[in-house]
């Protein structure tokens, strides 16, 4: 099945004085994929999502959305192309209400004038309704609907990161940067949670990069894996190929850690 | 405090509207009880002050309240409003009812562009970085004040331009302020509830995840910062009304605190606090003046108690409604309540 390219990262480098912290990383993601992205810590996987959203501009290299090179572009206007993400220490707007989270990724999708925004116009009433229902439409996909006038930092762990993800998704993504979403959460979050980043994919179209630690997770959930190591690729293939490749057991996974992470499940 | 966060009802709608009600009904209680001579000018003249530091105060809350940026600087917005406003009631050679409302949109536009020049450099940077440009922003203001002497009459202070007669026209200068305080706190709460409001409060909450939710935070803070500073001049513009002169030397350091300590004292984010804050720290040296000496002790230590007991401020960043009480007085002696607290903001 050949899907179109919806991300493409060429000869992605960068360089903090000496250290080298991505080293021409070249990889692209396909429409619908669910990708991993794999490494011990420090590898450079945060990183390589700060540059892809703009935070680090690269020493060298490219990175494409849609064919499109987004490296003029800032944070906030890659977000607005198509490129959303989730941090590794959540970061929730946690004094605003859990609704008003999803709103504020809306901001840009509405198109009323302040003016409008400030006497009520007919303009800020016709879209914060239609922007309001949206709101509670994918909050009720990620169950968060009951709470969406708690305020956010009145959460338990595992709903701030699926606020977190609602987030995200609000600015209507064509791909998902998740930074291990899975961290933290019991087996059973994180069972739950590879159910709905899938029912995600297949409903909003999206493409899925993420960053995690837990392997079975990584392993259930991706079609494809990046391993990283130093700033490279050191491998990458299918789960199954991953999980058979010498290079990543012995530089990452460390000899036979892997069938005893799987064995805990 | 516990309470939720503000939630939209159509219930909002009722309660806006009795709100408005009572602003209005308050407005012309007062107009009558000024215009029956039944309140001395001295009175009439903190009602006035009262108002003039809300607005100060309220536009402050913008930046520093909603914004979650510190600014230092408020009072040399107000200076460039004052003398916008007095230069050109005196120079326009109209009559003050028609040259006042003019000078005060005046007093607001240069503030504001004065605002955005300072706003493009200071604004990248954050937090106290901000603070001490707007410090420094706020002293080259008073400086350039004395400097230029043709036009400010330097350190001697701008006088001579027309005010309202308090004798004549006792409720001259209410008739306008209280109004444009009003509108003040409607523009802030509603504009604090809309997209580009919602935007703000993402930028004070954590502008790293506001910017990646695809928030442009440098249009943001500019916008927020611009308003704030038109709405500081045209306070400033009636506070020169109010003194009929200005002294460049009043619109200081410690005035820009003093503003800010309102803001603070009321809960940063809370408009409502901002409002009983302002006009509690307004009196409250008035009220103490029994006590000679012993007044600014008096004052200070209950700004000393309220952040020790309070600090996050009186209200948080709760607001209180207007309406609250007589929704109350309307289910305790009414048929059926014109609306439940419940849409409503916790406080």
């Amino acid at each position: 099945m050949s899907r179109k390219i919806e991300l493409q990262v060429e000869d992605l480098s960068i360089f903090f004085g000496g250290l080298v912290a991505v080293d021409g990383v070249s990889f692209h993601i396909k429409k619908g994929q669910i990708v991993g992205l794999i490494g011990p810590n420090g590898a450079g996987k945060t990183t390589i999502f700060n540059l892809l959203t703009g935070v680090y501009a690269p020493t060298r290299g490219d990175i494409y959305l849609e064919e499109k090179s987004l490296l003029k572009y800032k944070t906030y206007q890659r977000c607005q192309m198509g490129l959303s993400r989730t941090f590794q220490n959540i970061r929730l707007f946690k004094d605003l209400s859990v609704i008003d989270n999803v709103k504020t990724a809306m901001t840009q999708q509405m198109h009323y004038s302040m003016l409008s925004g400030v006497f009520r116009g007919p303009g800020y009433r016709k879209e914060e309704r239609e922007i309001s229902r949206r709101a509670h439409e994918l909050l009720g996909l990620m169950g968060l609907d009951e709470f969406a006038h708690d305020y956010a930092r009145n959460l338990p762990y595992g709903q701030q990161r699926k606020l977190e993800i609602a987030r995200a998704l609000a600015s209507g993504p064509k791909v998902l940067l998740l930074d291990e979403p899975a961290a933290g959460m019991n087996p059973t979050e994180t069972a739950e949670l590879m159910e709905t980043v899938k029912m995600l994919r297949d409903r909003f179209d999206i493409s899925v990069l993420l960053i995690e630690h837990d392997m079975n997770f990584v392993m259930d959930i991706c079609e494809y894996i990046f391993v990283l190591d130093y700033g490279r690729i050191i491998a990458r293939g299918e789960p199954a190929e991953i999980q058979g490749d010498e290079r990543v057991i012995e530089a990452y996974l460390g000899g036979d850690a892997l069938d005893d992470e799987a064995e805990d499940a | 405090m516990a309470g939720k966060p503000m939630t939209k009802t159509k219930k909002r709608g009722i309660a806006s509207l009795g709100t408005l009600v009572v602003v209005a009904a308050v407005y012309v209680l007062m107009r009558v009880f000024i215009a029956s001579g039944s309140l001395s000018a001295y009175v009439i003249g903190m009602i006035n002050l009262c108002c003039i530091n809300v607005i100060a105060a309220v536009s402050l809350n913008m930046v520093t309240g909603l914004m979650g940026q510190l600014v230092l600087g408020h009072a040399g917005f107000m200076l460039v409003g004052a003398y916008a406003t007095s230069i050109f009631a005196k120079e326009s050679g109209m009559a003050l009812g028609a040259s006042l409302p003019i000078g005060l949109v005046l007093a607001g536009v240069l503030a504001a562009v004065t605002g955005l020049l300072i706003g493009i450099p200071a604004l990248r940077l954050r937090g106290d970085y901000l603070a001490i440009i707007t410090l420094g922003f706020g002293k080259i203001i008073e400086v350039l004040a004395r400097y230029f002497k043709g036009i400010t009459n330097g350190a001697k202070g701008y006088s001579g331009f027309p005010t309202f007669n308090v004798n004549k026209q006792p409720d001259g200068l209410f008739s306008y302020v209280f109004l444009v305080a009003a509108f003040v706190i409607f523009f802030s709460y509603t504009f604090g509830t809309s997209r580009h409001g919602r935007a703000v409060l993402a930028i004070r909450e954590d502008e790293i995840a506001a910017e990646n939710s695809g928030i442009n935070t440098t249009y943001y803070k500019l916008l927020t910062f611009t308003l704030s500073a038109f709405f500081a001049g045209v306070a400033g513009g009636f506070l020169a009304q109010y003194v009929s002169i200005i002294d460049p030397s009043k619109y200081d350091f410690n005035f820009s605190i003093e503003i800010l300590m309102m803001v603070v004292l009321g809960g940063m984010g809370s408009i409502t606090g901002s409002v009983i804050s302002a006009s509690v720290l307004t009196l409250l040296p008035e009220l103490l003046r029994g006590f000679a000496q012993y007044r600014m002790l008096i004052y200070s230590v209950v700004l000393i108690i309220v952040m020790l007991f309070r600090p996050k401020g009186l209200l948080g960043r709760a607001e209180i409604q207007v309406i609250k009480p007589f929704e109350w007085l309307l289910r305790k002696f009414g048929k059926k309540p014109a609306a439940s607290g419940k849409g409503g903001e916790g406080a």
